[in-house]
């Protein structure tokens, strides 16, 4: 049964669509507002701005996190910073050009009218947070400092110092600990969603696991809202915390939602290079470097030299050779790709001959060490405790690794997914970012859609449930989920195996990031979709899940994590096999110029793919949104 | 590198809990500290023991989940280093190290090396915010704040809230934390409508959970992102005022 799939974008020009949204869109009004629940999972930058936002506005909310307090959430690792078109440097932003510069740098396979309500409402993000009191960079009078980031011409990157997340996080952070203390959002850690309970197909709760007692429980609400973040960690390495996982997203994609374009990844072109086999994550250096580094590598492969012995005509800035106009500015999914074709052409740098380098020597020469030290020092320390090499004197090592997942749940202008009360927001969700997201971007999205959208939109579904008490939670629809929540929480205790979950996860990470990783192609997609199912099969009657369910159980958590991901891992490999055109992100072997460009196929694939779960992670059902572009015309992203 | 770990195992709260010592071997000097973990824990795993529990997720000293005592020293031997960011070559090779939960009242256990820390949350549910409903807030560059003033806010805002000043500390308070949440707010300008209610507040709160502090300074020591005891000083002289202050506000309101 293929979806029926509305988008619901308003009717009108781009620049007045969400205004006449927000005018027809039912309201609730505020004495009414109480009388609903809202259930919101996530308490990173989306989960917790719209927890605390709908609080304010007069709802009954319960807030979920796995974490052992909101404030740990993974939005809080963001270094670089926020985009926003205040147009504060008089160098040309508007609300258009972000928008723009979003939709070109997804590689125009996202939609239109939620990219410009982005950009929209980036301005009050700023104003919000800055009122909350993060403290963003500032200049010597007082007002806020920019700084520009890949993708862009204009500097419209706030920041605060490399830890613009960390600040962000904390803002919406202690705006929600302020409706937990007045009562008005019930906070709920060390709790994880195992799955949505739906009746007569809505969304109408959630079954939620205590981490510390093990404790099975049962949520009622009028609406549920997914903030759970991406799925990089199907790789094994990648940027993302050690806990991030898909199993939220992908328990409601069981249940009817359509999960959409999984196979747009990002792999961020700056982070540090693996240095062996027990590597356990991928740290990222901040993109914003890339506004003073230069990167490079030797110019003849297998050059052994040390790094500052290599003169300058022996060494190939490739970026600012090959891409003059943006230079070492390229979008992420470029610099990435630059940088793997360097390194398997035998140029790579370092020990394990794995990194390109990130140079700071001219910066340091032109701004002197304190300036540098002023805008990178935390990342420059990161770096030095990391590597035990000091990035003043000898350059940086970096190289791409799994990031960001464009891909997410459907949804549509309303931010709700294809099961009706069942929302989806920031990373969680695959709106805004196409095939490619530029940097600062992720930030921009989670506070928007928490802040200023989802509070706006979700009235209009609830308007129609008004003086409906939510289901409870003895109905036979939150029996049979929680029946299946026990099973599986006790399947993988049973197993009694001989191979730790990590095991199995770092082998399906090696296939995904060989197969569906920085460049996939037919051949290698159809073997990972023959190993992947028996590695699978292998892992659930091999695994080793030791002690009980009714305590702290690490191992136990982990293994559900898994489990969910060696199912998405095929979803995303047959949406990389069905998408036979080169996009951001997704870039096909078979689909590049004779100069190793992606080249899109606009007449086939300008849409999006929506796979619907079948039973079988084999075999998905595939229904396609086609995308409309009245705005932007498609063109050949070009960064020459 | 070989390395004996002595590892604090515990069940649970009311378990007694005790030193266990395990050899790990194939240590490599690149691995962090929690890899080296990771690495006894496959293998416990695969002998049949229960891995050891610890908490962590970001691996990269910013979420503040990680923390284990060692050697006596919060988040071990390196200054300004979380846990997770501590390497093994700091450690030499043939090592023991001992290896602990925080230990504080404050921080009730929950498994092994793992803690309950959300009387924190209670601190910054006391006041710990700005009073700004989303929507009403002007704009951004209305409000200059003077550079020196963002940077000292910055320098409080910098804190993880992992815990490691509380379990320094000899008498288990949580000054340092409770003093760097608060400061960031009451050094900006806009924070000062709440400031001194702030104060009170979030102190009053943070006695019910915390000892006090008589200014060891270990927590400054311990911090894995250095914040200055100075911010401790800074709390308590707003303490002070607060209680003038707000005494006065009541009167004028009764």
């Amino acid at each position: 049964m293929a979806f029926a799939l509305d988008a619901k974008v308003p009717a009108g020009p781009i620049d007045e669509k969400w205004e006449n949204h927000k005018f027809s869109v039912k309201l609730v009004n505020p004495a009414n507002k109480r009388k609903f629940k809202i259930l919101i999972v996530g308490t990173g930058l989306a989960g917790a701005s719209a927890a605390a936002t709908l609080g304010e506005l007069g709802y009954d909310v319960e807030v979920f996190t796995f974490h052992d307090s909101p404030r740990r959430a993974h939005s809080i690792a963001a270094q670089g910073g926020i985009n926003a078109a205040k147009n504060y440097r008089n160098d040309g932003d508007s609300i258009y050009r972000l928008f723009y510069d979003t939709v070109k740098g997804g590689d125009y396979r996202s939609r239109e009218a939620n990219v410009y309500r982005l950009a929209d409402v980036s301005l009050n993000i700023i104003d919000q947070a800055t009122a909350q009191g993060v403290p963003f960079a500032r200049e010597y009078g007082g007002l806020l400092d920019n700084r520009s980031f890949g993708g862009a011409q204009v500097s419209r990157t706030f920041y605060a110092r490399g830890q613009t997340g960390q600040q962000l996080l904390l803002g919406a952070y202690q705006a929600l600990m302020r409706q937990v203390d007045l009562g008005k959002v019930k906070l709920h850690t060390r709790s994880e969603m195992l799955d949505v309970v739906l009746k007569d197909g809505r969304a109408v709760g959630i079954v939620v696991r205590n981490l510390i007692t093990g404790a099975i429980t049962r949520h009622t609400g009028h609406a549920v809202v997914l903030a759970t973040g991406g799925y990089s960690n199907v790789y094994y390495l990648s940027t993302n915390a050690m806990a991030s996982n898909v199993t939220a997203v992908w328990r409601a994609h069981r249940k009817g939602a359509g999960f959409a374009n999984p196979c747009f990844t990002q792999i961020h072109p700056t982070c540090i290079p693996a240095s062996d086999e027990f590597q356990s994550k991928l740290t990222l250096m901040s993109e914003s470097l890339r506004n003073d580094g230069r990167i490079w590598v030797p110019k003849k492969a297998d050059d052994k030299r040390a790094a500052n012995e290599i003169p300058e005509e022996d060494r190939d800035y490739y970026l600012e050779r090959i891409y003059p106009a943006f230079g070492n500015l390229v979008p992420r999914d470029v610099a990435s790709r630059a940088a793997k074709r360097m390194v398997d052409s035998g140029k790579g740098v370092g020990p394990l001959e794995n990194g390109v380098f990130l140079d700071f020597k001219h910066a340091i020469e032109r701004d002197g060490q304190q300036a540098i030290e002023d805008r990178y020092g935390n990342l420059f320390e990161m770096y030095e405790r990391i590597t035990d090499e000091n990035p003043y004197k000898v350059p940086m090592r970096i190289y791409p690794a799994p990031h960001y997942t464009m891909g997410g749940l459907w949804v549509d202008y309303n931010l709700m997914t294809t099961v009706p009360g069942l929302y989806s927001i920031g990373e969680a969700n695959f709106s805004d970012h196409g095939a490619n997201r530029l940097g600062a971007s992720a930030l921009m999205q989670g506070l928007a859609d928490g802040y200023f959208v989802l509070p706006y939109t979700i009235g209009d579904y609830l308007s129609d449930y008004l003086n409906t008490d939510p289901v409870p939670t003895d109905d036979p629809a939150f029996d049979e989920t929680v029946q299946n929540v026990e099973d599986d929480v006790k399947r993988f205790l049973d197993v009694q195996g001989s191979r730790t979950v990590d095991w199995f996860h770092k082998e399906l990470g090696k296939i995904m990031l060989d197969q569906c990783g920085m460049s996939r192609d037919e051949a290698g997609l159809e073997k990972a979709l023959s190993d992947i199912p028996a590695l699978h099969e292998e892992y659930r009657s091999d695994v080793r899940v030791l002690g009980s369910a009714d305590t702290l159980n690490q191992s136990l958590e982990k293994a559900q994590r898994v489990d969910d991901f060696f199912e998405l891992a095929q979803v995303m490999c047959r949406d990389a096999l069905n998408r036979r055109e080169s996009a951001g992100g997704h870039f096909r072997e078979e689909y590049q110029s004779e100069e190793g460009e992606a080249m899109r196929d606009d007449e086939n694939f300008a849409n999006v793919s929506v796979w619907e779960w079948t039973g079988d992670a084999a075999n998905p059902e595939l229904t396609v949104e086609e995308l409309e572009f009245e705005n932007v015309a498609l063109t050949t992203r070009s960064y020459k | 590198m070989n390395i004996t770990l002595q590892v604090w195992r515990q069940k649970g709260p009311n378990d007694r809990g005790k030193f266990v010592t395990y050899q790990v071997g194939g240590v490599s000097p690149e691995m962090s500290f929690l890899e080296m973990l990771d690495l006894l824990n496959e293998r416990l795993i695969r002998e049949g023991e229960e891995p050891v529990a610890f908490d962590h997720d970001c691996r990269e000293g910013i979420c503040g989940s990680c923390g284990v005592m060692i050697d006596g020293q919060a988040h071990g031997p390196q200054l300004g280093t979380a846990t997770c960011q501590l390497h093994m070559r700091k450690f030499k090779d043939g090592a023991t190290i001992c290896v602990e939960p925080w230990r504080a009242t404050g921080f009730p256990l929950v498994k092994d090396l793992v803690v309950d820390r959300s009387s924190f949350d209670h601190i910054i549910e006391a006041g710990g915010y700005i009073t700004v409903d989303t929507g009403s807030a002007p704009d951004a560059n209305l409000i200059p704040v003077p550079k020196e003033a963002a940077d000292s806010a910055f320098d409080a805002a910098a804190c993880i809230g992992c815990g490691a000043c509380v379990a320094a500390c000899p008498n288990g308070a949580a000054n340092l934390f409770t003093a760097a949440k608060m400061s960031h707010l009451n050094l900006l300008p806009q924070g000062q409508a709440e400031r001194w209610s702030r104060a009170q507040r979030m102190v009053d709160t943070m006695e019910e959970y915390f000892g006090s502090c008589t200014n060891h300074g270990e927590c400054e020591k311990a911090c894995p992102k250095s914040i200055s005891i100075d911010f401790i000083a800074m709390m308590n002289a707003d303490y002070v005022k607060a209680k003038f202050k707000n005494r006065r506000l009541t009167g004028q309101h009764t």
